[in-house]
């Protein structure tokens, strides 16, 4: 037990250890300053900018920092989509994996485009080493260098005073690529190369397996295939870019992906790396550091909770599982508690803190099986999707999301102090509340209008594992997923199906694009804005008071939102388990 | 105004109306305007409809459930109707007897100053901008204009409420004359400003009657995030019906949620407390500054009152007292202060200057030394002039003297005599300390000196310490120069002075303050200062003032006081608190109806939810009605909050915070838990559920 919990101590500390100088470093990238990297990396990005005639001096006002993001996500979803259905044409493609049908072909798109990387298929099975090197990692670093870049340009708005440029997106994302996410994936895969992760391009093996397995309808399996490819090369960016997809289906809890407990501490260190750092960023580089540490702090306290509550929960299970000997509380030799569907050799403490990091982050990867947690450690992770992933969240668009949280905690205790509210010295009028609540709220709308909708339509009990509550559970866990951009999924449910791959499709797309345009926008309104000046009648944005409210503010309006729906789900069967 | 100062109480007739208001307010052309109570009352129609189709047979629920929850709603939207009409009816009380004021009366217009004689008799309804006219003692002046000619007394209760009458005169800064006020003595030659249905009658009338009201840009905000919030729970509820329509299938029972049970649990949620009373607490603090006697142009220019955080303060009124007063004699040159107290006193008896009453009294009190007869002693007055700038009087034969040190010193000197270093030592120290020295002589010779000091006003002090907290700066603006300046600041405890003031001077300091991110309030009157006013962000001009410089503030004090700027401070913060306070209180109270509310919905479905049924209510149905009576009724129990606005306190901001999140937020959340309780026990006791 006492093990247990200094390994998740360990974790927290080594993210915030690792965090902070990195988040002084991404600081420096954006402002365009001297970093270790620029004497190497320098010729490339002038390369890139002579070739593709970007002008680094040329200013863009944030609508056109808007439409070259839409820009370069309209072209990659069209490439993407096309590459996904004629996959069985194009070359590397050893294990004949077939085209996809077009509408998992555009969930898939979709998903990928916008940073969540949700799987309707199985990447064994359902996608060729090209679809996953030129298709589907390239996007892992364009969708996290997108969000990395709005983050750039909404703090810029917050920098700025009478202006109303925000910076230039070509810049901001070759810079991105080249000086954060590209060294960085290299450092990291070929950490997990050392692991033992696969790295080539050859054809599936078959195995024999050592010990036969007998089928409950008498079929004997002899033998195994074990699939090959590509994998630490988009693993690491996976992992880094808040991405999640696994290069196989399942994810981070197959061997090939995460062989060892190393393996395990740095693919899940760095789910949460780059957002937990840009905190620190922002801090630095709007010139108060305090206010990045607060920003952090709330991210943090919440992340803290839901990890002690996940833990706790999965460490006691209940007392039907613990009747049905899936807990093992006597635990004398062994570590006890709810192991279903967890990794024996990662652990509880390994599982439960990749879970909580992965629902935090909108990475979505997995190393457990999210549907085995217990109602409430499950209802947990659901709860940090919907709550618009702004605990760390996506790269860069959690952190913009949990500004526009700010921007409402500002907008109350502003008024309760008799100021009209502003947020580092920049007023929050109605233009800027718009935009603000648009980006808190694109979230929770996302997620109840598809489940809604889902939850009315009769077949989608076919996609189910289960019935009753942990049905509802699986049902809501994924429009969680989608609506939050997060792409893990509880598993047990059969998601390649015309309606929910549309659905989730369009999902995924309103929960991206919705808050990342309006805080684009806002940054645009708020550079234009002078500063306000700060005086002890100012509400402080960087006090444990603020903290706290911000804290309340992202809480209750998760819980206004999902209370009813998490009622009807994971608390129901809960109290059903326990009573 | 006065009226309605007298009464502060609402009374019977203001209820009267706003109760028959509540239900004219029932208009969807008016319901639009305020969009959560518009939800609420579609609501309430839904439900309606419901319950019709339900006596046909077409029902979900049963259709005395359906008519309860429909009777309630109507409730809930007359309330929020109720409590935006008490708050206009203090205003239309105003508006009219402002009306009373305004009628057509008959206007002496005349071709030009100079041809009096020629008078045409024209309804002042008819008169023109730039029109000449003649009012003459007992007319009402036809229309706001500024005066060309002449000097009169005039009453102004009609608009200020003050019964003492006023003087305006041609020139200077009191020149300006408003429409529907009365001449009481002489006469005036008024060129019309402004035309009939642009006065500032006309507008005073439309502020505080509410109809020109427009919804400031932090009103605008805060509805949107209302609006935000109710669209979420429109999907909350829609979706809850899917939801529990999925999950009854699962379970292979009947869809338990109806309808109406889900409107009832929409309207809980949705931000209706703070929806209904938003507009009354907008009216409510217009309503509250009018009570002060300002009245400001604009909604917004009062939010800009809670944002400022430098105030430029008029020394003379606000800080000091208005005229210096003798507080120290200091003999000289061996002399005794009695002696000296003595001369200064008889030298001052005639003095009828506040100064010269100031030093009689202060010999009085200090030294015992009584008035004097002054035909008793035969004494002759030596008024004070500009060119021997000294006063005082003859008496036996013996001058006494008293005056300004350098035109003392020529004036004993031409005698003869000696002024001592000692004096000239004791001068200099006094216009250190920012008094005024005058030099008291007696037969030529220095007696000492009186130390005329400004006076702070009580209070003033703290008050400034007080706003220092809050992160509000005072600026002291005088005509003193720096030295006299500095030490008055000092003792008075502002945090900046501007010495020698000239326009150009507040103009740039203004200007300065702004550019660095500061919001600054100023008053002023005269027209020199309309450029500063119209650069501040708020900007309060008397009503003794010009034309110019009220047209260049955003707010009129009615009263003329330069201290008002602190009152409009705080009713400007007060607004601005009431909202977020509400809105707090308002969005916290969902938690219990939620705890209220979804175990009564599903409690059929999964019986284990019951665990969730914290209040212990008695069954589905009580709860819910228990939580939707309690939504109504905390309507009607914050109209008294909404009008009179959250307290408030000169603290820092996190200090106010913290205590405003106390009570209403914790206050939000805990609130609801007991009143729904309580509801609960009463319905059930009374056999209404």
């Amino acid at each position: 037990m006492l093990n247990t919990i200094i390994q998740y101590t360990l974790y927290l500390v080594i993210l915030i250890l690792l965090a902070i100088p990195l988040g002084i470093y991404i600081g420096k990238v954006m402002d365009g300053e001297k970093v270790l990297l620029t004497k190497l990396v320098a010729p490339f990005e002038k390369l890139i900018y002579r070739i593709l005639h970007i002008d680094r001096e040329d200013d863009m006002s944030w609508k056109r920092y808007a439409a070259c993001i839409l820009w370069i996500s309209g072209v990659s979803f069209v490439v993407l989509f096309i590459m996904l259905m004629l996959q069985g044409f194009l070359p590397l493609n050893p294990a004949k994996v077939k085209g996809m049908s077009w509408h998992l072909a555009f969930n898939t798109a979709i998903s990928f485009i916008t940073n969540t990387n949700w799987q309707a298929y199985s990447g064994e099975t359902g996608a060729s080493y090209f679809t996953q090197m030129i298709g589907l990692t390239v996007q892992n670093f364009v969708s996290a260098a997108v969000g990395i870049a709005v983050l750039f340009a909404v703090i810029r708005g917050f920098i700025r005073t009478k202006k109303d440029k925000i910076g230039n997106f070509f810049v901001d994302f070759t810079r991105i690529i080249l000086y954060i996410l590209i060294p960085m994936s290299v450092i990291v895969s070929i950490f997990i190369v050392s692991q033992g992760v696969v790295q080539n391009f050859h054809t599936y093996e078959t195995v024999k397996l050592v010990e036969p397995i007998t089928l409950e309808d008498g079929t004997v399996v002899t033998e195994e295939m074990v699939p090959m490819g590509p994998a630490a090369s988009q693993i690491a960016i996976k992992q880094l870019g808040t991405n999640g997809g696994g290069f196989f289906g399942t994810n981070s809890a197959f061997p090939l992906e995460n062989p060892t407990a190393l393996s395990n501490l740095i693919e899940m260190l760095s789910i949460l790396l780059i957002p937990a750092a840009l905190c620190f960023t922002f801090g630095r580089n709007v010139k108060d550091a305090k206010q990045g540490r607060a920003i952090f702090a709330a991210m943090f306290t919440v992340l803290v909770i839901a990890l002690i509550s996940v833990a706790v929960s999965e460490q006691f299970g209940t007392k039907q599982l613990e009747n049905g000997g899936s807990v093992n509380l006597s635990a004398v030799s062994q570590a006890g508690g709810n192991m279903e569907g967890k990794e024996a050799r990662f652990g509880m403490a390994s599982s439960n803190t990749w879970s909580v990091f992965t629902t935090a982050a909108s990475n979505g990867s997995v190393n457990a099986m999210l549907d085995s947690y217990t109602p409430l450690g499950g209802m947990v992770l659901m709860l940090l999707m919907q709550l618009g992933e702004v605990i760390f969240g996506g790269v860069g668009c959690g952190l913009y999301g949990m500004l526009g949280f700010a921007i409402l905690t500002v907008f109350i205790a502003g008024l309760m102090v008799g100021r009209t509210p502003e947020y580092l010295g920049k007023k929050i009028e109605p233009f800027e509340m718009k935009m603000g609540v648009l980006a808190c709220l694109a979230t929770p709308v996302a997620i109840l209008i598809g489940s809604g909708i889902a939850a009315a339509i009769p077949s989608i009990v076919d996609s189910l594992n289960n019935t009753g509550a942990h049905g509802f559970s699986e049902l809501l866990y994924t429009y969680s997923s989608a609506g939050g951009n997060n792409g893990s999924a509880f598993a047990g449910f059969a998601a390649d199906k015309l309606f929910i791959n549309v659905s989730l499709g369009l999902c995924m797309l309103f929960a991206r694009f919705a808050p990342m345009l309006a805080m684009l926008a806002a940054a645009g309104s708020l550079a234009k804005k002078k500063k306000v000046a700060a005086t002890s009648g100012t509400l402080s944005t960087s006090n444990f008071m603020f903290v706290g409210l911000l804290i309340f503010v992202i809480l209750l309006i998760g819980a206004l939102s999902f209370f009813p729906a998490l009622a009807l789900g994971p608390i129901a069967e809960h109290l059903k388990m326990i009573g | 105004m006065s009226e309605s100062k007298n009464s502060s109480m609402i009374d019977r007739k203001m209820m009267i109306r706003a109760l028959k208001d509540s239900f004219i307010k029932l208009s969807p052309k008016t319901q639009i305007e305020n969009l959560v109570m518009f939800l609420v009352y579609v609501s309430a129609i839904l439900t309606t409809a419901l319950f019709f189709l339900s006596l046909f047979g077409i029902q979900d629920a049963p259709s005395g459930y359906i008519l309860g929850i429909t009777i309630i709603l109507w409730f809930t939207v007359l309330f929020a109707n109720f409590a935006e009409a008490i708050a206009e009816g203090r205003g239309k009380a105003q508006a009219d007897s402002l009306r009373s004021a305004k009628k057509d009366v008959t206007a002496h217009k005349i071709p030009s100053i100079d041809s009096k004689e020629k008078v045409e008799e024209i309804s002042s309804a008819l008169l023109k901008k730039g029109d000449i006219v003649i009012v003459k003692a007992g007319e009402q002046i036809p229309a706001d204009g500024e005066v060309l000619e002449g000097a009169a007394s005039v009453d102004e209760s009609a608009i200020t409420g003050e019964s003492a009458p006023v003087v305006r005169e041609a020139g200077g800064d009191r020149s300006a004359v408003t429409g529907g006020t009365t001449v009481i003595s002489d006469w005036l030659v008024i060129e019309v400003t402004n035309e009939a249905g642009e006065s500032f009658l006309d507008k005073m009338i439309a502020m505080v009657e509410g109809s020109s009201r427009k919804k400031t840009p932090n009103e605008i905000a805060l509805q949107i995030f209302l609006i935000a919030l109710t669209i979420i729970f429109i999907l909350v509820t829609v979706s809850l019906y899917t939801y529990s329509l999925f999950s009854a299938n699962q379970a292979g029972i009947k869809n338990p949620t109806s309808i109406t049970s889900l409107i009832a649990l929409l309207v809980c949620l949705a931000p209706t407390t703070i929806g209904a009373l938003l507009s009354s607490i907008g009216i409510a603090g217009m309503s509250r500054l009018n009570q002060a006697n300002v009245l400001a142009m604009s909604g917004r220019a009062i939010e800009a009152a809670g944002d400022v955080d430098i105030l430029m303060l008029d020394k003379t009124g606000t800080i000091t007292l208005g005229n210096r007063q003798a507080s120290e004699f200091i003999p000289v040159d061996g002399h005794t202060v009695e002696e000296l107290a003595d001369a200064a006193q008889l030298s001052s008896l005639p003095d009828e200057t506040p100064e010269g009453r100031s030093v009689v009294v202060l010999a009085k009190e200090k030294f015992g030394i009584r008035e004097r007869n002054l035909n008793e002693l035969n004494m002759k007055f030596v008024p004070f002039t500009a060119s021997t700038r000294m006063s005082g009087v003859d008496v036996k034969g013996i001058e006494i003297r008293k005056g300004a040190a350098d035109s003392i010193k020529n004036y004993v000197q031409d005698h003869s005599e000696i002024y001592s270093k000692e004096c000239e030592e004791i001068v200099k120290q006094i216009a250190n300390k920012g008094g005024t020295p005058l030099v008291v002589t007696k037969d030529h010779v220095v007696l000492g000196v009186i130390y005329l000091k400004d006076i702070i006003k009580t209070g003033v002090k703290e008050k400034f310490a007080d706003l220092r907290k809050m992160g509000i700066k005072t600026i002291m603006i005088t005509g003193d120069n720096p030295l006299t300046a500095a030490a008055i600041a000092a003792e008075a405890g502002v945090d900046d002075f501007l010495a020698e003031a000239t326009p150009e001077g507040k103009l740039s300091m203004i200007r300065d303050f702004q550019a660095k991110g500061h919001l600054v309030a100023m008053t002023g009157d005269g027209t020199n200062d309309a450029p500063a006013l119209a650069q501040a962000d708020v900007a309060v001009a008397m009503n003794t003032g010009t034309q110019a410089a009220k047209e260049a503030g955003n707010m009129v004090d009615l009263d003329s006081s330069p201290t008002k700027l602190i009152d409009i401070v705080r009713i400007g913060k007060q607004l601005l608190m009431t909202r977020g306070s509400l809105t707090t209180f308002s969005i916290a109270n969902d938690l219990a109806k939620y705890f209220a509310i979804i175990p009564a919905l599903f409690m059929g479905l999964y019986p284990e939810l019951s665990a969730l049924n914290i209040m212990r209510l008695h069954s589905a149905s009580s709860a819910i009605f228990s939580a939707i009576i309690y939504n109504a009724l905390v309507i009607i129990a914050l109209i008294p909050l909404a009008l009179k606005g959250v307290k408030y306190r000169e603290v820092s901001a996190g200090k106010l915070l913290s205590r405003n999140l106390l009570i209403y937020g914790l206050g939000g959340i805990i609130t609801p838990f007991i009143f729904v309780k309580l509801i609960d026990v009463i319905i059930v006791a009374t056999g209404l559920v």
